[in-house]
């Protein structure tokens, strides 16, 4: 599919996410900002999974790290500065993504996977346990940062409207960025190694510095969704670092095909939709989505992303008889 | 590139001894690599000469022995290091990106020599320095008409001319080849046998071959190993003259696959 083929659709499903607020339902405009924040966090994973080969069973960490972030660096009676908190509380993921990065990129395989998932629990623990997080019940944002610049006020963030705009154009910017990055002599060396880590070695790349660089950006990208929930629902709990989100965002990235931006979007519609269905019909939901991911993997290796493809081949197969 | 003056020892490896657990692999293996020279090494299945590029390569650290590079102690340098100071390797078995078009395979290589891996935002596509190199290499390589097309549905010979172009890529001044007629056409193989005698004029190359009509057709030089030893070095004429070398092989089952 060429470039400007494809183009066309991702706008009007863009259109179509922008013109929600306009029902005026609380509800929806929560709900769908809400997917609209896992999307950015399914891109940031995608990165290092579709892209890198980096298979990270703890990414939740990162998203935790910011969203407690924001909660304890703003004041408790008055709205801290979004241009401080936001930029803070995205370093500290990246930062936390850098450390646990020098140590986990040593590993391959299996255990790169059984230590993303350890260093996941032991920032879990961190916050249940240690005074910093307070506990298992979380922690409020009272007030929602303020965009102020010098007195002036861009958007309002406790409009439930302009929060969700803010995620939008969040989404936007995060999705033009890695489609940049990616292209981008750094972007082509990750993609190389994911194909084959040892061939870029013998051809002079050191490799675990391309790798450490992705596996920061991902943390900084997924501290960024983090961010954007806390400041969203107003509280975090511990449970936004547990290997359950990690899992759920690595369910998105392969239900939306990986290594596909615009498929990790859709894959974090296509998780959540489904969440929110099947629970509606049963208690069991979890069991309904398993059989869902299970016959997405068995019948659409590619994920959602490779449907448009099939779908065109087979109305060309259909043409040529 | 520097000055190319015939006779310049480009990379000397003394008493490497590589051991696997109780086995030993190699054992005290000396080899000298000239720049403009094809040295190759021969030796039945088995007779570790994979483990001796690998060891030259970087590819596995040897456990006993020094290997130099134009001077230079290298022992201790990764794969990478040793490619950037000008090491380059292919494989045994065809080791490419099959997704990326034969351009990008080399272009990727070229890309090597000025690594920024803060440069996230301009496009790999518009470095103009890389795209003309890799352009060149491919020519050089001899797979000029090639370029565009996806590295994965060219022919066997064809993907062992790319590996060659890759390598050439990241300005290695010696060559280690494994078997890069592994599995080609007499006619593929001649063509490359071509490629080979054209590369030779500026850089060092070591080869391990069992293709015995290409070997004598190319190497300046030939090491014979025989079970992780080295039986004979010497000048073709030698190797085809030695009793050694002919009881060594005939002596046994596993004979020269002439």
């Amino acid at each position: 599919m060429n470039a400007q083929a494809s183009l066309i659709p991702k706008l009007v499903a863009l259109a179509i996410v922008a013109c929600v607020p306009l029902s005026g339902e609380s509800f929806y405009i929560e709900i769908v900002g809400k997917v609209l924040v896992m999307a950015i966090f399914a891109m940031s994973l995608d990165l290092l999974v579709g892209f890198t080969g980096l298979v990270s069973f703890g990414h939740a960490a990162y998203f935790g790290i910011a969203a407690y972030a924001v909660a304890i660096l703003s004041p408790e009676y008055e709205a801290a500065n979004l241009w401080y908190v936001l930029p803070a509380s995205i370093g500290l993921s990246a930062l936390a993504a850098f450390v646990i990065g020098l140590f986990v990129l040593r590993t391959k395989g299996i255990y790169f996977i059984m230590v993303t998932l350890a260093f996941a629990q032991m920032a879990y623990f961190i916050f249940h346990d240690t005074p910093l997080g307070g506990g298992s019940d979380g922690k409020y944002l009272n007030n929602k940062p303020s965009a102020s610049i010098f007195g002036w006020e861009p958007f309002d963030l406790t409009n439930e409207v302009h929060m969700f705009y803010f995620i939008l154009a969040m989404l936007v910017l995060v999705y033009l960025f890695l489609a940049r990055v990616l292209q981008s002599p750094f972007g082509r060396v990750l993609v190389g190694i994911k194909s084959n880590e040892h061939r870029m070695q013998s051809l002079g790349y050191f490799t675990f510095r391309y790798k450490l660089g992705a596996f920061t950006l991902a943390g900084a990208l997924g501290g960024l969704a983090g961010f954007l929930y806390a400041v969203l629902f107003g509280f975090v709990t511990p449970e936004l670092l547990s290997w359950h989100e990690s899992g759920n965002v690595l369910l998105m990235v392969i239900l939306g095909g990986m290594g596909n931006l615009t498929g990790a979007i859709a894959g974090a519609f296509a998780f959540e939709a489904m969440r929110e269905i099947f629970a509606d019909i049963t208690k069991y939901w979890q069991l309904l989505m398993g059989g869902v991911i299970v016959a997405v993997v068995l019948f659409l290796p590619g994920g959602l992303a490779g449907v448009p493809g099939r779908i065109k081949r087979a109305l060309q197969g259909g043409d040529a008889k | 590139m520097s000055a190319t003056t015939k006779n310049e020892v480009l990379l000397q490896a003394d008493k490497l001894t590589r051991r696997f657990g109780g086995l030993v692999a190699n054992q005290d293996i000396s080899v000298t690599l000239e720049r403009q020279m094809i040295h190759v090494l021969l030796g039945p299945n088995g007779a570790g000469k994979s483990t001796c590029i690998n060891m030259l390569s970087g590819d596995l650290p040897p456990s006993e022995g020094r290997i130099h590079f134009m001077g230079k102690d290298i022992t201790g340098l990764t794969a990478a290091q040793r490619s950037q100071v000008g090491i380059g390797r292919s494989y045994q078995r065809t080791n490419i990106f099959p997704q990326f078009s034969v351009l990008e395979n080399v272009r990727l290589a070229a890309q090597s020599r000025r690594q920024q891996p803060w440069s996230i935002f301009s496009k790999a596509m518009e470095q103009k320095w890389a795209l003309e190199k890799a352009r060149a290499c491919i020519e050089e390589a001899g797979l000029g008409k090639r370029v565009d097309w996806v590295s994965g549905v060219l022919s066997h010979g064809e993907q062992r001319q790319l590996e060659i172009a890759m390598v050439l890529a990241t300005d290695a001044q010696v060559l280690l080849l494994d078997e890069p007629l592994a599995g080609m056409g007499s006619e593929e193989s001649a063509s490359m046998v071509e490629v080979l005698k054209r590369l030779r004029q500026t850089r060092g190359i070591l080869l391990v071959e069992h293709d015995m009509d290409a070997v004598f057709a190319v190497a300046d030089m030939i090491t014979v190993m025989v079970n992780g030893q080295l039986l004979e070095c010497g000048p073709p004429a030698q190797i085809k003259a030695s009793v050694a070398v002919q009881q060594a092989y005939l002596g046994t089952e596993d004979s020269f696959h002439v």
